[in-house]
């Protein structure tokens, strides 16, 4: 652990490769004290409210476990299914030996001056855990709740599905409905062990002159799946992300798919990047953006490192109002006999579709949200229906704020 | 009814349609006849109201309804549909989504589309993928729902198999009010008296004429409309002597 810090002390200045540079001096540091919460459903309705946006249920229907945690305090935490661990990082750096195995193992601690942050002063993040063979069929719900205005937030995430397991877990992180500014700054570090199954679903819900800075570092083992979806449609003043993910096991599939609506002002920087290292492993990497005035930048990065390997990368967008969309597929081919494929495409509502849905008695208003919804609505494979709702709703509530 | 009178057409800086005038009473079934180009789907495309046609003269009227500078909504409100030649693909929105449209929510998806042997395609995106036969069941489908008064096809026949045309063709019919059902306790002859739905049918090859009845045929020919009379005399006569016919007709 003392390495650790001697390495992020010296990368405490070091800038990100990608993205605005925050300074991170601006903005509050320090302890917040939140009371614990035994039964969600006695949060604030406002609160409940904000949460619902990013997928968390109080009344944890369907769930089979909560992670709570609002700026610095973990406000509550446990599971209601066997073979499912929920627990607070810091409880678990003090308690379990074995997080020694995989905290900052993935990720490196001296990647940029956010990782560095993470370490130095960390406030929190849960440990999820799926047991060896146990299948967890409702999503465990995580929530990273931002109430102090200006406050910069760290968290590191250990996600771990156990040989043979099945963990479907949706996160939301979100500010409250008062908060304007502050940072938000997320490690997390996944890992899909053999023949293991992780969806992991993402939805943010940030205010307007938040800064958010996710690294997220994941390994696949064989015959492993692992499964992210990111949704962000909501206002942010500066959100970037490339999360990466190892494909290290013969068999083992990655796909990433990401929703991202870009409002004025907003500034987004997201993409994938998968590395394919054993044979027959499959990547796939799915964007769609859409620009209401923000810039979007749409990265999509896969290296197919060995023969018989099949990976494929789609990003589309559309520019409805204003703003930018720069798509940045990439692939790379490093040995014979691999097969990977790229499509992108970034345009406007073609003309001609919302023709066709007027000419069967649609308004032009009703069509283009139509067009919008349809053109969000992507099929996720191995999604569990919750998770699928709760993808839907965010979709049906940014297409209300936007037309 | 249909009235159109003394309309002329740009599309861009191109006139697409000159002095046309055209009547369909109601329970008329039309057939547009016209070699490649003539204008035939800019005549459909007016009619639906689409913007990039420009009415530089003349009036559209609908029921009695001036709708010349209606919006494609409201025309489809007022009784008119459209099924295309070579509909949008668009990624997200399902068949079964666009049926329900049409339909204003009021149908019952499965069975229709059960009709048209479409019912494996009601959860596939709208057009992706169709081929040439199904994105005419697709479009009838969608007809089928929104049972408008006044029906266009833009070459309903084009890019279909024999085997799929028969469905077709018998589809079309029974929108038109055409097919021969005979368990519905009307004679044959009150049946065609009580016929309120009108029809437009493009054909560019007039196989259609095989499978759906028609009381006039029209032929456009370099946007005029050049000759009206029965529809199987003028296929016949294309059929026969071609469409450079028409040119001396159009002088």
């Amino acid at each position: 652990m003392r390495d650790l810090d001697k390495k992020a002390l010296k990368a405490k200045e070091k800038k990100a490769t990608l993205g605005q540079d925050i300074d991170l001096d601006s903005f509050k540091v320090g302890y917040v004290h939140h009371e614990y919460v035994e039964d969600l459903t006695t949060l604030s309705d406002s609160d409940k409210a904000r949460m619902i946006l990013a997928g968390v249920d109080a009344e944890e229907k369907e769930r089979s476990g909560t992670y709570i945690q609002k700026d610095t305090e973990v406000v509550h935490v446990g599971s209601t299914q066997e073979g499912v661990e929920v627990i607070p990082i810091k409880q678990a750096l003090r308690e379990d030996k074995w997080i020694r195995d995989y905290y900052w193992t993935l990720a490196s601690v001296d990647t940029d001056k956010y990782t560095a942050r993470a370490r130095l002063d960390l406030h929190n993040g849960y440990v999820i855990r799926a047991l060896p063979g146990s299948k967890v069929i409702y999503p465990v719900q995580a929530c990273l709740y931002l109430e102090k205005d200006g406050l910069s937030q760290h968290v590191h995430n250990i996600i771990i599905a156990e040989e043979g397991s099945e963990l479907h877990i949706i996160t939301g992180c979100a500010t409250a409905s008062h908060v304007q500014r502050g940072v938000h700054i997320g490690v997390s570090e996944f890992f899909v062990k053999r023949n293991a199954k992780l969806s992991f679903t993402m939805i943010h819900h940030w205010a307007e002159e938040m800064m958010v800075r996710p690294r997220s570092v994941g390994v696949v083992e064989e015959g492993g799946l692992f499964l992210n979806n990111y949704i962000c449609m909501r206002p942010v003043k500066s959100l970037q992300m490339y999360p990466t993910t190892y494909l290290s096991g013969r068999g083992a599939v990655a796909r990433f798919y990401s929703l991202l609506v870009g409002n004025h002002g907003s500034e987004m920087d997201v993409g994938g990047r998968i590395f394919l290292k054993e044979e027959d492993t499959r990547a796939e990497i799915v964007s769609r953006a859409i620009t209401n005035g923000g810039n979007i930048i749409a990265r999509g990065d896969l290296i197919g490192e060995v023969p018989g390997i099949k990976a494929h990368l789609e990003c589309r967008g559309l520019i409805l109002n204003g703003g930018s969309i720069h798509a940045i597929p990439e692939l790379n081919g490093r040995a014979d006999g691999v097969e990977m494929s790229h499509e992108a495409a970034v345009g406007k509502i073609a003309q001609e579709e919302i023709l066709y849905l007027m000419s069967r008695g649609m308004s032009e208003d009703e069509a283009v949200s139509t067009i919008v919804r349809g053109f969000l609505s992507v099929d996720i494979p191995g999604l569990p229906p919750q998770l699928k709702a709760e993808i839907d709703r965010a979709v049906e509530q940014s297409d209300k704020d936007m037309l | 009814m249909l009235v159109i009178e003394d309309l002329q057409v740009k599309l861009g800086d191109k006139e697409v349609l000159r002095h046309i005038d055209l009547e369909i009473k109601p329970g008329e079934t039309h057939v547009l006849f016209g070699p490649n180009g003539s204008g035939k789907t800019s005549l459909l495309m007016t009619i639906m109201g689409y913007p990039q046609y420009e009415v530089t003269e003349g009036k559209i009227t609908f029921n009695g309804q001036d709708i010349t500078s209606l919006p494609v909504n409201e025309r489809a409100r007022l009784g008119i549909g459209i099924s295309y030649q070579r509909p949008p693909t668009i990624n997200g929105v399902k068949t079964s989504q666009i049926v329900g449209i049409c339909a204003k929510g009021d149908v019952d998806t499965k069975a229709m589309a059960a009709k048209v042997n479409f019912s494996e395609f009601l959860a596939r995106d709208i057009n992706d993928g169709f081929s040439g036969g199904e994105i005419k069941r697709s479009e009838l489908l969608q007809l089928m729902a929104q049972d408008p008064q006044l029906l266009l096809f833009d070459e309903p026949e084009s890019g279909v198999d024999l085997e799929n045309m028969v469905l077709i063709g018998s589809t079309i019919s029974e929108l038109l009010q055409r097919d021969f059902k005979m368990n519905d306790g009307k004679t044959q002859k009150e049946r065609r008296t009580s016929r309120t739905k009108m029809g437009l049918i493009i054909t560019h090859t007039g196989f259609i004429l095989d499978y759906v009845t028609a009381d006039k045929g029209q032929v456009l020919y370099n946007g005029a409309l050049t000759c009206t009379t029965n529809p199987r005399e003028i296929f016949k006569c294309i059929s026969q002597v071609g469409y450079e016919e028409c040119v001396r007709c159009a002088i």
